[in-house]
């Protein structure tokens, strides 16, 4: 949570970023800790400050880094310039030149399930204009594609990203960016926009070339208008949400053809720098896997006068101790990624690596080697953390050997997890294919504070949801959400979209059911695989959640005590998205096989036969009599003239 | 169709029909037995194959190889259960965890309607423990399921060692495409029914039971393992579910070829499979295996932990170890391995199991007879009814004979009101309701009466109301204004005959072994049932033909079937304890069986005890 002293709108934008480190500001650096004294109002000065300390001290060896500033957010472009190793110089010769930035890391965080989680973020910059009719014909760092795709589509914000597996959240916490399993993709457009359907069609043929993914399968009946749960990230307060798409594919596998013109983004490529490490028979060989890409604009400078944009790759990935420890609890990033680092990307600005070491103070649970004497800490969400940092700009960081292995030797397996206070689990209940229900279980373990979410549930039409069924309970009671949008399905044309804001009581599983009736498709609708099943998207469950450190009142830590009555403010609470599994219904299907057509043909059969059968059961059978011939019929005529009885 | 829209041939084939409706009626019955016995003959039963796909073409290779140490970790289960004296749930979640599984545990509580003298148990309370084995990379959308029940004393032991063993094998494997449940139930059926009522978040009997945290999708197959012993000499496949439902012949399919691939004896309803089926020992041998899987197909209930799943639409199967005195054994390391390659091959499915039968017998592991072969033998029977009613119908239809003063009398006569059909027909099923209904409701009364047990009073109870429905006729006729009317029964006897007719029907269509052993019986009771027939002899087959002695003689045959035979005190008593079963698994685990007896064949039979007293 970075929004703090600053109250202008833009900080609340800041409030839903997913950027990995969300970083209380100056609080932790050693500026503030020294300069605690003369309490930094300004958190830009804060920043300067940082910068130049950074500077002044560069050379020597340090104790907390500080440069967490530049992490914190877009708006701190300013002091991130000034912590560049690029000189000023350069900058005011290249000044018609737009101007563009590149950062790479990686952060390795040892997770207490044994397994071990690895987030890479390369971060594109470049101040330019795509809008308004500018043509950008000269690309340095920022892909072309991508910004063909944001001029000709008009995007103000475009998210995607493809996840293979589940964020198994109690047993890993939060990942610093969440997401569903399958592909994700929601788009900001800007207002300018006047057929945004269309638009969207169009936009995800193109990101399904771009990416290889079946992007394609994205039309009116997986896509949404979320009203409430997916705000722009970026600069700029629209909130006109006709301009916003969501769309997810739960059934997207994720494999090395999505990987491969992932990394072309990158201006190194997969060369140098952090990106050799992403070797696809390594990442896939792991218990989650997710990569995405995000594009919103930024602001420049802290007056927010001109905007940049930025691009945003991010790949997550854990892998499992247990499958290919057998016993030995040792992790190195040859290990993981079958590689060492040899150098940073030449064109990065930044290149750094942080290893997540907060349950290791002492170095009780496990050995890190090589040992770094550079520290940083950060609030990341709502638990402050301490990281050792490696610098990959800095030649001594790759030693003699002049390769960088990164070795962490488990010491002991004890571990305590913090319990995430956000958790969210989905299931379908019932049996049969006639209806069943879908229970959405969302827990708050938090001890004594209550805290609102919103859960966005979007079910495909084929699954009537009976909404005057819902009911939303805690503790056994009747939980009355405060804000409802329901958008009903509309047969082969849009889905369900179901967005609520309900308040979870402390320590409470709250729970969403809802019935439904399972619809009989039309022949051709069924898939290749029927009987496979037909999912239902992750709901999404977004909430401002009571940070960690706001909890700590009983002061573990030393603080002093002027600044440690009142809760603070900015580290009160910490934004939060929450993705269930999806789900595998079964729907009626028929027998697509030989028992099928006899069945048709059967059908066929009696229904012909139905009419004689008809005719049997209904009529009375008589014998008529022979017709008479054509002599007895005149002979009759004349008769009936002459007023005798017929013959 | 044009042949009876002529009714001059129409009227000839109605001749016929009628004038020869006994013989061919005979000749049907004769007909549809011989058919039924034709089954279980080798060259009229198709062999199984693999229909799925996914199962059948790809290989897979079994590398289990701590048997020992299963077998190792089922004894050390069972001192930990010795200790507790029941189920060891600290000791189970703490092994599973340290096999790097997530674990949970379920909570269930349930107060049997009467106590369960079988197993010794009223007040139920236990635990189910599971361990999910999260596959990397899938996104819990299904599940697979392995489970061993924890039962009391020395048995089954072994089985949860060995679920213990592959769960720590199976979760440093890299192929899982599905998580793998592996759940350890206590108080066997109840507690299964607990968790799978927690799992879908149903609740169709009226348990507690404490909701699941964790789960894993929808569940695609499931294998129940039983296992008492450190070595087996063969492996029995259990089928049987709750109401005669089955599990997708492929899941027979896929243990029997992993049997032949890694050459363990398999057998089927405990009889393993003989090659001489032109012989007559052999020919009996097929029938008896497939007379039993129509017995326990019959009785409904589930003959193993697998048979709750069905009602899920879970395909699942119980393996049983038996150890018998053969020479040749098999140690558990070849046990895991099959199981090995049984749940690789499952991983592979891309859809539910779904290609293959559902509608089947087996007179061996490796033949198979369809619904499209059995169900003829049953329509041979079911035709007998329609004939007889065609016959009445066409009796009531006929103008009756002229008489010259008797026109008013034949016109009062030919349209008997609804109430002399209604009456009797409401009056036998609320004789029905009162079979249902009394014997649950009584029990405490009969107990402070009669020096009886709780079960026994139920029986008993249901005993007594089966019997006394056999006075209803009289009751009926002193409720009819009058004496029954010719025409009147033959308009019961066709609106009974048409009842039973659908009632059968229906009832083979779901469970074809039941609908079947009803026709048998009560077939040839409808058909040559009038008032015309020699009261007391006649009533003496009816009531040999009622339900209550067809169970009697299915549980001698069963006694027979299994060699155990029994003598008639000791039938007597197990035909008790089977009534009891039967309406204990009604109400614990959803049997239809007990409801439809005595709610709907019970009624149709009185039907026809009613026209035997019709006068």
């Amino acid at each position: 949570m970075a929004a703090h002293r600053c109250s202008r709108p833009v900080w609340l934008f800041i409030l839903c970023s997913l950027s990995v480190f969300v970083i209380a500001g100056s609080h932790d650096t050693t500026v503030t800790h020294e300069q605690r004294a003369g309490v930094v109002d300004d958190p830009q000065t804060a920043a300067e400050t940082a910068g130049q300390t950074a500077e002044q001290t560069a050379a020597e060896e340090r104790q907390w880094e500080a440069t967490e500033v530049r992490e914190a957010t877009p708006d701190d472009a300013a002091a991130e310039k000034q912590d560049t190793p690029a000189p000023e110089t350069v900058v005011l010769q290249s000044f018609p030149q737009p101007k563009d930035d590149f950062q790479e890391e990686l952060v390795v965080r040892p997770l207490h399930s044994g397994d071990i989680y690895a987030s890479f973020q390369f971060r594109t910059q470049w101040e330019t204009d795509f809008m308004r009719g500018n043509k950008v014909s000269h690309y340095r760092l920022f892909p072309k594609s991508l910004g063909q795709v944001i001029s000709k589509f008009s995007v103000r914000e475009l998210h995607i990203s493809f996840t293979q597996g589940y964020w198994r959240t109690m047993q890993w916490g939060q990942p610093f960016l969440p997401s569903p399993p399958g592909a994700e993709l929601w788009v900001w457009f800007q207002d300018s926009v006047t057929d945004v359907d269309a638009t969207w069609k169009e936009l995800t043929n193109v990101l399904s070339g771009i990416f290889c993914a079946s992007l394609n399968f994205i039309d009116s009946t997986n896509t949404v208008q979320p009203s409430a749960s997916f705000k722009p990230l970026g600069t700029g307060n629209v909130t006109d949400h006709r301009f916003l798409r969501y769309a997810t594919l739960p059934r997207e596998i994720v494999c090395t053809e999505n990987l491969t013109p992932w990394k072309k983004l990158l201006p190194c490529g997969s060369k140098t720098g952090l990106a050799v490490l992403l070797k696809s028979e390594k990442l896939f060989h792991s218990s989650f896997h997710s990569q995405a890409v995000h594009i919103r604009p930024v602001c420049q400078d802290w007056q927010c006068k001109t905007t940049s944009w930025e691009l945003r790759q991010t790949l997550n990935v854990v892998f499992d101790l247990h499958n290919s420890g057998q016993g030995k609890r040792e992790w190195s990033l040859f290990k993981m990624f079958s590689r060492t680092l040899t150098e940073a990307c030449p064109l990065a600005s930044s290149s750094k690596i942080y290893i997540d070491i907060t349950d290791n103070p002492e170095g009780e649970q496990f050995e890190l080697s090589p040992a770094t004497s550079l520290l940083s800490q950060a609030v990341v969400l709502g638990d402050r953390r301490t990281f050792s940092v490696y610098d990959l700009t800095q030649p001594a960081t790759f030693g003699s050997v002049r390769s960088l292995n990164l070795l962490i030797r488990w010491k002991s397996n004890e571990g305590h997890m913090l319990r995430p206070l956000l958790h969210a689990e989905r299931y379908v209940a019932g049996y049969g294919l006639q209806t069943g229900e879908i229970h959405t279980l969302m827990y708050n373990y938090h001890p004594y504070r209550s805290f609102p979410v919103l859960l966005l549930d979007t079910v495909p039409w084929y699954l009537r949801l009976y909404i005057h069924t819902l009911t939303v309970t805690s503790k056994g009671k009747d939980n009355q959400p405060s804000y409802i949008h329901y958008q009903p399905s509309k047969d082969r044309v849009r889905p369900h979209l179901l967005e609520m804001l309900v308040q979870l009581p402390p320590n409470s599983v709250t729970e969403v059911t809802v019935q439904f009736e399972r619809a009989l498709l039309k022949w051709t609708e069924y898939t290749p695989d029927p009987n496979h099943g037909f999912y239902v998207g992750s709901s999404v469950i977004s909430a401002l959640v009571p940070s960690i450190v706001a909890m700590d009142t009983n002061n573990t830590r030393e603080r002093p005590l002027f600044s440690s009555f009142f809760p603070c403010k900015e580290e009160s609470s910490y934004f939060v998205r929450v993705y269930t599994e999806p789900l595998l219904v079964n729907l009626p299907t028929p027998d697509f096989s030989m028992p099928y057509n006899v069945i048709c043909l059967t059908c066929t059969v009696v229904a012909v036969g139905y009419g004689s059968l008809y005719n049997l059961l209904t009529r009375s059978f008589q014998i008529e009599e022979p017709s008479p011939g054509l002599a007895k019929r005149i002979a009759n005529v004349i008769r009936k003239m002459r007023g005798v009885p017929p013959l | 169709m044009g042949l009876l829209s002529d009714p001059n041939r129409r009227r000839a084939l109605i001749n016929l029909l009628t004038r020869l409706n006994a013989p061919i009626c005979v000749v049907c019955y004769i007909a549809g037995v011989t058919w039924f016995m034709g089954l279980a003959f080798e060259p009229f039963t198709l062999r199984t194959y693999m229909s799925e796909n996914a199962m059948g073409s790809t290989m897979v290779e079994e590398r289990f190889p701590s048997g020992e140490r299963a077998v190792a970790t089922g004894r050390e289960f069972a001192a930990h259960k010795k200790k507790v004296g029941g189920m060891p749930v600290e000791w189970l979640v703490k092994t599973m965890q340290a096999r790097g599984m997530e674990v949970y545990t379920q909570r269930f509580s349930r107060t049997l309607p009467f106590p369960d003298e079988d197993k010794e148990r009223y007040l139920v309370k236990g635990t189910n423990v599971y361990g999910i084995l999260r596959a990397p990379r899938a996104p819990r959308t299904e599940a697979l399921v392995l489970s061993a029940p924890c039962t009391p004393g020395d048995n089954n032991n072994q089985a949860v060692g060995l679920l213990l063993g592959l769960a720590q094998y199976f979760r440093n494997q890299v192929y899982w495409a599905k998580d793998i449940i592996f759940l350890v139930n206590e108080h066997d059926l109840i507690g299964m029914q607990a968790w799978l009522e927690g799992y879908h978040h149903t609740n169709t009997t009226g348990m507690d039971w404490s909701p699941l945290q964790g789960r894993g999708g929808s569940i695609q197959a499931a294998l129940t393992l039983e296992l008492s012993s450190d070595v087996v000499t063969s492996l029995d496949l259990v089928l049987e579910g709750l109401n005669g439902q089955l599990p997708n012949l492929d899941l027979a399919n896929l243990f029997y070829a992993f049997c032949q691939k890694i050459g363990v004896l398999c057998t089927i309803q405990g009889k393993l499979q003989r090659n001489d089926w032109d012989s007559v020992s052999g020919y009996s041998h097929a029938v008896q295996t497939m007379m039993l899987m129509v017995m326990k197909q019959a009785s409904g209930r589930p003959w193993g932990d697998h048979g709750l799943f069905l009602r899920y639409h879970i395909e699942a199967a119980t393996i049983k170890g038996i150890n018998s005195f053969r020479q040749y054994k098999t140690d558990t390391t070849t046990i895991g391995r099959l199981l090995e390659g049984m749940y690789r091959k499952l991983n592979n499915l891309l859809e539910r199991l779904h290609q293959s039968y559902f509608f089947y017998l087996m007179p061996s592991l490796s033949h198979f007879v369809s619904i499209g072969y059995y169900m003829p033998a049953f329509g041979l029977l079911a035709v007998i009814l329609l004939l007889r009613a065609l016959d009445l119908w066409v009796q009531l239809a006929a103008p009756p004979p002229r008489t010259e003063d008797g026109v008013a009398d034949v016109e009062q006569q030919s349209s008997p009101g609804p109430l002399s059909v209604l009456t009797p027909l409401v009056i036998s099923h609320l004789t029905g309701v009162a079979l249902y209904m009394l014997p649950i409701q009584f029990q405490e009364m009969a107990v402070a009466q009669f020096p009886v047990s709780e079960t026994e009073a139920v029986v008993l109870t249901a005993i007594a109301v089966y019997t006394s429905g056999l006075a209803l006729p009289h009751n009926t006729n002193r409720l009819l204004s009058g004496e029954g009317t010719e025409q009147g029964w033959r308009v019961l006897k066709l609106v009974a005959l048409l009842y039973l007719a659908v009632l059968l029907g229906c009832t083979a269509l779901i469970n074809f072994s039941l609908g079947f052993i009803l026709a048998l019986t009560l077939v040839p009771a409808a058909a040559f049932v009038t008032p015309h027939v020699p009261k007391f002899l006649s009533a003496f087959i009816l009531v040999v033909l009622s339900p209550a002695f067809t169970l009697l003689f299915s549980v001698f045959f069963f006694q027979e079937l299994q060699e155990m035979p029994v003598s008639f005190l000791d039938g007597w008593l197990l035909y008790l304890s089977v009534i009891s079963q039967g309406i204990l698994d009604h109400f614990l685990y959803g049997s239809l069986v007990y409801p439809l007896i005595a709610l709907l064949v019970y009624p149709c039979w009185l039907l026809f005890w009613n026209i035997l007293f019709w006068k």
